[in-house]
């Protein structure tokens, strides 16, 4: 969106469109650009036009308006196999009648890379991924975690400097995705490549990405580093998308520089930070993230306002204590605390007071 | 862990036990015995009714391919007496007269027609002699019948010959018979098989043939003229003198006029010459001999273009070769047909797995739309359309580029069981592609391209490697179908264009031979099989795949 210095960026959109059925716009005017080595996740729900965003720039769906670029050329009119992109499907795509070897030898043959060369490539991209033993294998006979790595190493082999990855971890159990999480990314930097990763789990978003693009409704909400995402969403889309969050409504009752007021439908009144409100009366979505709610109140700041709470639900999750709570007519208010020595356990049905600090709760637009 | 649990133990060095202690082997198979047994009784009225009405007539008509009863059934002494001909010259005149009495017996039961169109298939003329020897044996007993009631009425009579030949316990059962009861045993007269054996023989042959077909009493019937044929050989070489049952006036007095020198006689032999001259050839009785065995190995060696001679079996000549060169252009034709469905189904297959599903269904129903012709339409409009003053014809000299004198002739040839075959088998082709094809991932497809290879790389390694088990369930599909198909060749095919199973049909229904037809079944299923197994080894039958 802000993203227009496309004059060093390795890969490029330029206000590009795209229509299936010519009356829908899949995406609307998408811009980004990202510089060599950069890691950029594309995240967002599904039908969001993440996904579309790839196949274009991989050359599987064309661009209805708009260019894209490889290194300051524009691709559009490319097709796939001359781009020189690695890709990493969904399902892996192993090609079930050849062997692990053959699959990796593959996009060497195509370019016509002699025999000797060819072997010592497919040697040093299975070491790469820890299956130098796998080569005779048929991917049939690899666990899910085998063939992930395989496909990583078949994308890698000839050496490629974007790759791009469509959820490849989205059928993994949780630990081995964890772990492929962080393979994924140190093999990216190490081998100084530049990764184009889409995904809906906000988590691998986070974890793994130097900068995230969230996508919703054919446009990029945000597109900032983890962080910053998580603690500064411009919009209401990406403040509930990322993360636990707890919203309030209300209307916008002062606004003094990067502070204002905002009363809730309630009647109660409370300190945000206007993120994206301009003038007094309008409606806005307050957002708070749950581990920066406060009931200790003399870690509150002085004259901040207070919301009476009322505790309906508590529940002990090991390293952090979960609590629910009715505040200003929300009851699925939730509030997390660290599980420390000194921390109090709330008891259900007991009334508290809680805060937080303005920065801490922004006030976003009420979509 | 807290809980206790029963596992099996295992003992010391014993079998894995169950919990009640019955070794774990015996109740898994205790508990498995229950499913299979369900799952038999659910598959039984599939299984009995496919064993009944398949299976078994199947398996009868292979067993017809060697069977060969009716020979040795029909000329039961003639066959055993020829074992010790050594088959050059004639036969002695003891097989003509073995012949004699199995012919007569044969004729009378009309069977002797039905083992005439049998040795038509070896010998040429065999039918039509035997017909003619059924009518001509009667005059060689007539000889002596005729002798005989002209010394005695009663020769001809049935009743002084029941009680010549019949017991007294046997009698009096048979006068006391009325129509509709059973008729009682009939039982030779004591002594008499000594006095009297041939007549004996022939007399009981009689007795049972009237009493079992024709359901009449033996003192109604008087006896047909091969049992005095038998009684003039007897009383020439045996000596009635001190016979005293009944008749036994009538009896020397014939036995008299047998040895006087008026009486009248003609052998065996001459008599056989006299009904055809074919019988004094050496041929026929050579056939009778080497299809005398209960099986025979005639029908196959028939079914490769060889005939059985004593000499063992050697090729027919070169005019009389029909079937190598049948199997072998049903083999050529099933083979084109099934490589042009190939070259046709593929390109379709291809385009249905790779549409929008509604798309597909649509234009499936289009592939589906044959079946719901009948196929004699379908091949009939291919006669209309190929035949010489047909659509097609017509509308290329209307064009110009075929003159009107030279119509091309696509029809009752090769050329036109082959299109109109490939066309009436191409959706057994498509449909297995299809559903094979429409398995394979697009990602593939896309993996391939992003890798760096052109679209056709991308087809031909890695695309169609995936597809060839859909290829290969269609070509067995469509080859196993082709090699047996008969209408569409019957009526498309000409002269040139007819496959191994019309002439199997022939044989079936117009030539009756179905020996024959058994053993060119058995063949075909055979080759069949052969080919299937040798698919198995080549390409492997766990890369055959319906989807």
């Amino acid at each position: 969106m802000q993203d227009t210095g496309t004059s060093d960026a390795f890969v490029a959109f330029e206000r590009v469109q795209k229509s299936y059925d010519g009356e829908t716009l899949v995406v609307k005017d998408l811009n980004l650009s990202l510089p060599k080595g950069e890691f950029l996740t594309m995240l967002g729900p599904s039908g969001s036009g993440k996904t579309t965003c790839l196949m274009m720039l991989a050359g599987f769906e064309t661009a209805t308006h708009g260019e894209i670029k490889l290194d300051g050329v524009s691709i559009n009119n490319i097709p796939p196999h001359k781009r020189g992109i690695g890709m990493v499907f969904q399902n892996y795509a192993l090609f079930p009648h050849m062997t692990v070897a053959e699959n990796l030898s593959f996009p060497l043959e195509v370019r016509k890379i002699g025999k000797s060369d060819r072997e010592a490539k497919v040697k040093r991209a299975l070491d790469m991924v820890e299956m130098g033993a796998f080569g005779g294998r048929r991917p049939a006979q690899l666990s899910g975690g085998q063939q992930q790595r395989i496909a990583l190493a078949r994308a890698l082999v000839f050496e490629p400097e974007l790759v791009l990855m469509d959820e490849p971890l989205g059928a993994l159990d949780k630990q081995l995705r964890e772990k492929m999480q962080f393979e994924i990314t140190d093999l990216a930097h190490r081998l100084g490549i530049t990764v184009v990763y889409v995904t809906h789990d906000q988590t691998e978003a986070l974890t793994m990405s130097d900068r995230v693009a969230v996508f919703n409704d054919g446009r990029i909400q945000q597109l900032a580093p983890p962080d910053q995402l998580y603690e500064q969403p411009e919009n209401s889309f990406v403040a509930q998308f990322i993360g636990e969050n707890n919203t309030l409504e209300g209307t916008v009752a002062e606004i003094k520089g990067d502070h204002c007021v905002v009363k809730l439908d309630g009647g109660e009144v409370i300190d945000a930070k206007p993120v994206n409100v301009t003038k007094v009366g309008e409606r806005t979505r307050v957002s708070i993230r749950p581990e920066r709610v406060e009931y200790n109140k003399e870690r509150l700041q002085e004259g901040a306002h207070t919301l009476k709470a009322k505790v309906l639900e508590f529940i002990y999750m090991g390293d952090i204590f979960r609590t629910r709570l009715e505040v200003a007519g929300n009851r699925e208010f939730v509030i997390k605390t660290r599980n420390a020595p000194d921390q109090v356990r709330l008891t259900p049905g007991s009334e508290i007071e809680i805060g937080w600090l303005p920065e801490d709760c922004r006030a976003l637009d009420a979509n | 862990m807290t809980a206790s649990t029963d596992v099996p133990e295992k003992d010391a060095d014993g079998p894995m036990l169950a919990a009640d202690g019955t070794p774990l082997k015996k109740s898994l198979s205790r508990a498995l015995r229950v499913q299979k047994l369900r799952a038999l009784a659910l598959i039984a009225p599939l299984l009995i009714f496919v064993l009944v009405t398949f299976i078994a007539p199947i398996a009868d008509m292979l067993f017809r391919s060697v069977e060969n009863q009716i020979v040795s059934d029909t000329m039961p002494k003639t066959t055993a007496a020829l074992a010790d001909w050594d088959g050059t010259g004639l036969p002695s005149d003891q097989v003509f007269e073995d012949a004699y009495y199995d012919l007569f017996v044969a004729a009378e039961r009309k069977e002797h027609t039905r083992l005439g169109t049998r040795l038509n298939y070896e010998q040429t003329g065999a039918s039509s002699l035997f017909r003619k020897s059924g009518r001509g044996l009667d005059d060689i007993g007539e000889v002596y019948q005729d002798q005989f009631e002209d010394l005695d009425e009663n020769w001809d009579e049935a009743q002084p010959w029941a009680e010549m030949m019949g017991s007294e316990d046997w009698l009096a059962k048979e006068a006391a018979w009325e129509k509709g009861s059973r008729l009682p045993k009939f039982a030779l007269r004591d002594g008499v098989e000594e006095l009297l054996p041939r007549t004996a023989e022939q007399y009981e042959i009689f007795a049972n043939y009237t009493h079992r077909e024709e359901g009449d009493s033996l003192l109604d019937e008087e006896p047909w003229s091969a049992v005095h044929t038998a009684l003039y050989q007897d009383l020439s070489t045996q000596d009635v003198s001190g016979y005293g049952g009944p008749h036994a006036d009538m009896l020397k007095a014939a036995a008299a006029l047998v040895a006087s020198p008026d009486f009248q006689t003609v052998s065996f032999t001459d008599g056989f010459g006299e009904i055809d001259k074919d019988w004094l050839e050496p041929e026929i009785w050579r056939t009778l001999k080497l299809y005398a065995p209960k099986y025979t190995s005639g029908y196959f060696l028939n079914s490769v273009d060889m005939k059985l001679t004593p000499d063992g079996a050697e090729a027919r000549p070169e005019n009389e070769r029909i079937y190598i060169m049948l199997f072998k252009r049903t083999l050529f034709m099933s083979l084109v047909i099934t490589c042009s469905c190939i070259l046709l189904g593929y390109p379709v297959a291809y385009i249905l797995s790779n549409l929008p599903a509604r798309k597909a269904n649509l234009l499936m129903i289009l592939v589906l739309l044959p079946f719901w012709t009948s196929l004699l339409v379908r091949t009939s409009a291919w006669k209309i359309m190929l035949q010489q003053q047909g659509v097609i014809n017509d509308v290329l000299v209307w064009i110009g580029l075929v003159a009107d004198d030279g119509r091309l002739t696509m029809i009752n040839n090769q050329f036109g069981t082959i299109v109109a075959m490939t066309h009436i088998l191409l959706p057994f082709m498509i449909l297995p592609m299809y559903s094979v094809m429409s398995t394979i991932p697009h990602s593939y497809v896309r993996a391939a391209k992003s890798l760096g290879a052109t679209d056709w790389t991308t087809f031909w390694r890695v695309y169609f490697p995936q597809s060839v088990p859909g290829i290969g369930a269609g070509s067995i599909l469509v080859f196993i179908l082709a090699i047996g198909y008969y209408i569409t060749p019957e009526i498309v095919g000409g002269t040139t264009g007819t496959f191994i199973s019309n002439r199997i049909a022939y044989h079936i229904s117009t030539s009756l031979n179905w020996g024959l037809a058994a053993a060119l079944g058995s063949i075909l299923l055979a080759v069949v099989l052969l080919l299937y197994w040798a698919y198995d080894r080549i390409v492997g039958i766990d890369n055959v795949k319906l989807g």
